[in-house]
């Protein structure tokens, strides 16, 4: 048995579904935040596996990986000051608590 | 043989740190197993011969953005309220399951046409090649420290005391 495109990309789709459901299900901002980490982890291994398999001498898919990681760190530091902010004012991190913009 | 199980490993290791983090109750743990899965997507990267790949995901997620999230996890002190699960959980579940099933579908049904070549070894000088090289990606590497240095400039306005 070998390991082909597939497995990392079914690895990938059970990991993007993880990232989502803690997004989607959470109270925490910070465990919303670390969620989104993981479905960018997920689709990074999927990049990664494209390039490797489809155009192994291209790297293209490396290419973007690494894109996404430069975009990923400047969203949580940003996503980390916006919820040191919100916890200042508001003294919580509760994400059904921060409803100032609900209209 | 050896690629088989360290992928077994890696993807079990993977997937059991990832519902460590959206199940446990406490928020530190919860960051401690994301470095967990950080690592296993590193090992990963290295058995899909992306060398550069895995150096920076040490580097940029084990290294920096576990520590910003450990920091803001201390600095916000919501440890005694952990991480409960909102009224949307069993939607979440339903919206998850059906994503997952839908993509693992859409993977086994498609027909890729996998090459047969043998990767490159060594990626590193490939990708600069890519990066910087004519007909490279030139004008997105120029864009990144812009957004890089707007970030940095933001993060530090957001978080300044304004009373002072």
């Amino acid at each position: 048995m070998t390991i082909g495109l597939e497995h990392y990309l079914v690895l990938s789709a059970i990991l993007f579904s993880i990232g989502l459901y803690g997004a989607l299900a959470k109270h925490n901002a910070i465990v919303i935040l670390m969620s989104i980490e993981i479905m960018l982890s997920a689709v990074n291994i999927a990049l990664a596996a494209f390039s490797r398999y489809i155009v192994p001498i291209e790297l293209t898919g490396q290419i973007f990986a690494l894109f996404a990681m430069a975009i990923a760190a400047a969203e949580t530091a940003v996503g980390l000051a916006i919820i040191i902010a919100i916890y200042r004012n508001k003294e919580t991190i509760d994400a059904n608590k921060i409803d100032l913009m609900k209209w | 043989m050896g690629q088989v199980i360290s992928f077994w490993i890696f993807a079990i290791a993977i997937i059991g740190a990832a519902l460590g983090v959206v199940l446990l109750k406490n928020v530190f743990r919860a960051a401690i197993l994301l470095i967990t899965c950080f690592l296993g997507v590193a090992g990963i990267f290295i058995l899909l011969s992306a060398d550069f790949l895995a150096a920076m995901q040490i580097l940029i997620y084990v290294g920096a953005i576990s520590i910003l999230v450990i920091l803001a996890i201390m600095l916000t002190r919501e440890l005694s309220i952990g991480s409960p699960s909102n009224k949307f959980k069993i939607p979440a579940v339903i919206i998850a399951a059906v994503f997952c099933s839908g993509i693992i579908w859409a993977v086994l049904n498609t027909n890729w046409q996998v090459s047969n070549v043998a990767p490159t070894a060594v990626t590193t000088a490939g990708l600069a090649d890519k990066l910087f090289g004519k007909e490279g990606y030139l004008l997105p590497v120029e864009i990144i420290p812009t957004v890089l240095l707007a970030t940095i400039l933001g993060a530090i306005v957001l978080v300044k005391d304004k009373n002072k």
